[in-house]
Formats: structure tokens, C-alpha cells, sequence
């Protein structure tokens, strides 16, 4: 056992185990909670108390719920394509488990299951699976409704995709890496313009030229995750439930979780690229307040901290806005969101060019 | 450790590809093309090449496969067999450009390589060697100077390819925010 050990691949493998199953359950408590939390603050910005039966403040509800979920009888359809309608749910889960694999949740190595130097590529990827799960979902349920929301999920997916990929160049032309460890170290200290510091943390967002980037990105998340006002695959009045009109049970709270944990997902890109990932200002420690001076799960808590602000939002816009229609989103996406993501690249690229930054 | 994820990436690609090519459900067969493509991605990573396997899964998997599938969907091709005489033609075209493209790479493989012999026939210079090859600087410096022409020509073909798209798809609506609807779909 002890020969085995001492291979430093094994050692590692064996770390990066642990640290997947952590995730993995943490995610899974972290999602229940978000959807606790979704409907506490939808019912409090609807002047409602939300749920509040179950336990002390309704706290019990999650646990409820996905118990009353895993006793429900599963029904399939009868022409549907048994094995496709029984992948896709299966697919909207794993690219966001996937994706986690990347994100520094903290300072390396402790809180990072693998830094790779294509982090950020491997986000886009992932995202970009996730079309499947829907575009499936809704065709294997043989069902009108379904199938219309899988292909206007499709369309959607596909050409926010775009402009959500060219809003983070900035952020790779100012930090000349693709390693998400490797652009949160480089936001790391506070904000200067020449040798005067500003007392604005060195975070993405507070760069002039990444704000636009930044607003594209948040834009483009809510169409990516399917959330309000971009939610048209399963817009209610329309479409019944959309893609998962057929589904029940687990398969149907599958499609959820892959919701939120996208969510999720989403909002710790946003936390790596735009606002400094496990950097914060001084808290407690060392003579500068910097984190690299502190405990490294003071950077657990900071990413944290940064992730529920970002989740809030998302929450926040969803019982705010009302829902698009579905040919303003396209025209949206393609004659608004993509020209001016581009014309931000060429801006970040001529500045950081002309500063002498590359 | 290396040689065993080869290995299975390398089956998974084989039994992936042949059911491609096999499976009767052209949906099915356009996602076990998917599966092929990210086995594919598998491979480059190995390779070192993760910048390539990564663009393989956004381009091919996550973009191209979505649009195949699209068309399939909508051609509801299920319960379609296909028979005729173009047909057993179109077959032995196949299987004639399958033996000859098997001969050839079984020649490939078999010639002896630089500086080792036969079996593993490494590429003819090694521009990006070894780590350098994921490196995304290093590749951008290499399109952007020995690369540039055929990087701009494809550019040009495929903005080609689009303005074309857009005219065709404009020529047969007389509608403006019809065909700029059709227009935004199809792209």
C-alpha cells in the first residue's frame, strides 16, 4: 500500500477523486439550496413569505422535495425513443460537473482539481454540449410541443455561444492565459495606474475595456443557462413546459439540476474572469490584506461570497423581467450582442496594444 | 498510464465510427458521430495538443453535430430505406474509396518513419514539438506568419460561403423579416 502511494500518479489521481466527490456533493447540496433560495426570494419579491412549513423557515423543503420526486412514478411515452429520452437528462447534468474540474474555487493546488492551460476553452466546450441535452430531450419525447422547444433551445444555444466566447478574449488579451489559475493570479493586488495605487482591487471588472465584455457575458449567460428573459424553450404560455413536457420524476428534476448547476457554473466563470476569482480585499491578513498572505480558505470563502452575489442576480433578473420574444432574441443576439462583442475585442486588443501591455 | 488511455480512446473511436456507419436511426448514428469526435478530442489531449482538442469538441462536436442533427430532425428520416439502382452504385463508390484509402494508410503505416521504423509515422517536421504544441501562442504566432495565406484564403472561403447562404436563403422570400428570420436560423 505504502509502495503504492509513494507513485506520484496514483497520489494525485487519488486526490483529484476525493476533491470530484466533494464537488459533486457539494453541488448537489449547494443546487437544492439554490432552488430553496430561488423560491424564498421569488416569494419576497412577489410579497409572498415563500416556503415556510417544512422545518424551522421552510428549511426542510429541499429534502421534501427531492424525496416526493424520487417516489413519483416515471412515465415515458409510448412512441418515444426510449434510449435518447433516457440520455438526455444524463447530458444536461455532466458538462457542468465537468466544467468544475477547472474553476479554482481557491488558491492552487488545494482548491483546484486540475489546472490545465485550456481552462477557459474547456468551459466553451462544455457549454456547448449542453445543447444536446435539451435539442434531445425534446426530440425523443415525440412530442410537438417538446420538439419546438428543443429547436428553439438550439438556435438559442448556438448563436449566444458566439458572442459569450468573444466577451472573454479581452479578458485573455489582458491576462495572455487560457488557465483559469493563470488569469485569476493575475488580477491579483490592487488596481494602478502607474506606480500609484487606486484602492480599487486589480479585479477584470474594474478594467475599463472589460466591462462591456463583462455586461455581453452576463447577457449571454442567462440565454446559455435558459433562465428569464431568455427562457423560450420553455416558455410556459406557448409551449407547455417545452423540452420536458414528457418527463417526470428524476429524469425531470435532472433537467433542473442541470439547470442550476450551469447556473452555477456560469456565475464561477464570471467570478474567475471578471472579479478577481478567490482574491479579496483584506479580510484579516498579512501586513497588505492581501489573501496571499492568508489562510487559503479564506479564498474558498471570498469565491464564495463573490458566487452568491453573481447567483442573487440571476435569481433577481429572473422574477424582474418579463420574457423576450422569440425573433427579438435572435435579432438581439446576431445584430446586437455579437457586433459589439467584436468591436470590443479590436478596442481591448488596440489598447493593450498601443499601452505596451501584451 | 498513457498507453491504456490511448488504448481506450483509440476503441472507443473505432467502435464509435463504425457505428456511424452501421446503426440503422440516422439520429443515432449523427450522435455516435458526436462520441467519435470527443474520443478524437481525447486522443489530441494525449497528444499534448489540448488547444486542438478542445476546438474539435466547440467546433465539431458543439456546433457542426447540433446543425446535422437539426437536418435530420427535420427530414425525419426514420423510417426512410433507401433502394434503387443510384443507390447500389453509390454503395460501390463507397466501398471502392474505402479499399483504396485503407491501402493507402496501410502503405503509410507500413514505410519506415524518420528516424525510427515503420508502424509509428510521426509528422514530416515537428514545428510545435512536444508541450509546445498545446501552447496557444505558439500556434497563433505560427497561422499568423508561415500560415497566413491559407488562413485567409479559408476566411475568405467561408465568408464566401455565408454572404451565399444569406442570398439564397433571401432570393426565395419576398418578405424582409421573413427571410432575415430564415437567414438567422440557418447560420
Amino acid at each position: 500500500m505504502a509502495a503504492l502511494w509513494s507513485i506520484p500518479a496514483v497520489q494525485s489521481a487519488t486526490w483529484a477523486l476525493v476533491k470530484v466527490l466533494i464537488i459533486l456533493h457539494a453541488m448537489l447540496g449547494l443546487v437544492s439550496y439554490l432552488i430553496y433560495a430561488e423560491r424564498k426570494i421569488c416569494g419576497h419579491i412577489q410579497a409572498r413569505t415563500g416556503p415556510n412549513r417544512v422545518g424551522p423557515l421552510g428549511l426542510l423543503q429541499p429534502i421534501a422535495d427531492v424525496l416526493k420526486l424520487l417516489f413519483k412514478e416515471e412515465f415515458i411515452p409510448a412512441e418515444a425513443n426510449k434510449v435518447i429520452f433516457h440520455i438526455a437528462p444524463i447530458l444536461a447534468v455532466f458538462p457542468a460537473i465537468v466544467t468544475f474540474a477547472v474553476i479554482p474555487m481557491g488558491p492552487p493546488p488545494m482548491f483546484v482539481v486540475t489546472d490545465i492551460n485550456v481552462g477557459l476553452l474547456l468551459f466553451l466546450a462544455m457549454s456547448s454540449l449542453g445543447v444536446y441535452a435539451i435539442t434531445l430531450g425534446g426530440w425523443a419525447s415525440n412530442n410537438k410541443y417538446a420538439l419546438l422547444g428543443g429547436l428553439r433551445s438550439s438556435a438559442q444555444m448556438i448563436s449566444y455561444e458566439l458572442a459569450m466566447g468573444l466577451s472573454t478574449i479581452p479578458v485573455l488579451l489582458k491576462s495572455g492565459t487560457l488557465s483559469l489559475v493563470g488569469i485569476v493570479e493575475r488580477q491579483a493586488g490592487w488596481y494602478q495606474v502607474g506606480p500609484t495605487p487606486l484602492w480599487l482591487p486589480n479585479w477584470g471588472i474594474f478594467h475599463w475595456y472589460l466591462v462591456l465584455p463583462f455586461v455581453i457575458f452576463l447577457i449571454t449567460a442567462f440565454a446559455e443557462t435558459n433562465r428569464a428573459p431568455f427562457d423560450l424553450p420553455e416558455a410556459e404560455g406557448e409551449l407547455v413546459a417545452g423540452f420536458h413536457t414528457e418527463y417526470s420524476s428524476m429524469k425531470w428534476a435532472l433537467f433542473f439540476l442541470g439547470e442550476y448547476m450551469n447556473m452555477i457554473v456560469i456565475s464561477s466563470i464570471a467570478v474567475t474572469l471578471f472579479f478577481g476569482g478567490w482574491h479579496g480585499p483584506g479580510l484579516m491578513f498579512g501586513a497588505h490584506g492581501w489573501l496571499s498572505e492568508g489562510p487559503g480558505w479564506m479564498g474558498l470563502v471570498w469565491y464564495l461570497l463573490k458566487l452568491f452575489v453573481l447567483m442573487f442576480f440571476f435569481i433577481w433578473v429572473r422574477w424582474t423581467f418579463p420574457r423576450l420574444r422569440y425573433d427579438q432574441l435572435m435579432g438581439f443576439g446576431w445584430k446586437v450582442l455579437l457586433p459589439a462583442a467584436i468591436v470590443n475585442v479590436l478596442i481591448a486588443a488596440v489598447w493593450l496594444f498601443v499601452r505596451g501591455g501584451m | 498510464m498513457l498507453a491504456v488511455l490511448f488504448v481506450g480512446f483509440a476503441a472507443l473511436l473505432v467502435v464509435t465510427s463504425l457505428m456511424v456507419v452501421l446503426h440503422k436511426n440516422p439520429v443515432t448514428s449523427a450522435l455516435f458521430l458526436v462520441l467519435a469526435f470527443c474520443s478524437l478530442a481525447g486522443i489530441y489531449l494525449l497528444l499534448k495538443a489540448e488547444f486542438l482538442g478542445m476546438v474539435q469538441i466547440v467546433v465539431y462536436a458543439g456546433a457542426i453535430m447540433v446543425l446535422f442533427l437539426f437536418v435530420i430532425m427535420y427530414l425525419n428520416l426514420q423510417h426512410d430505406v433507401e433502394t434503387g439502382v443510384q443507390i447500389a452504385v453509390r454503395r460501390g463508390i463507397g466501398w471502392l474509396v474505402g479499399a483504396l484509402l485503407l491501402l493507402v494508410g496501410a502503405t503509410l503505416l507500413g514505410a519506415p518513419a524518420h528516424g525510427g521504423s515503420g508502424w509509428a509515422l510521426g509528422p514530416a517536421n515537428d514545428e510545435l514539438p512536444g508541450v509546445e504544441a498545446g501552447n496557444v501562442a505558439s500556434i497563433g504566432r505560427l497561422l499568423y506568419s508561415r500560415y497566413l495565406f491559407p488562413f485567409e484564403i479559408t476566411s475568405i472561403l467561408l465568408l464566401v460561403a455565408m454572404i451565399g447562404v444569406i442570398v439564397i436563403a433571401r432570393g426565395r422570400t419576398r418578405r424582409p423579416d421573413e427571410s432575415s428570420r430564415r437567414a438567422s436560423e440557418g447560420a
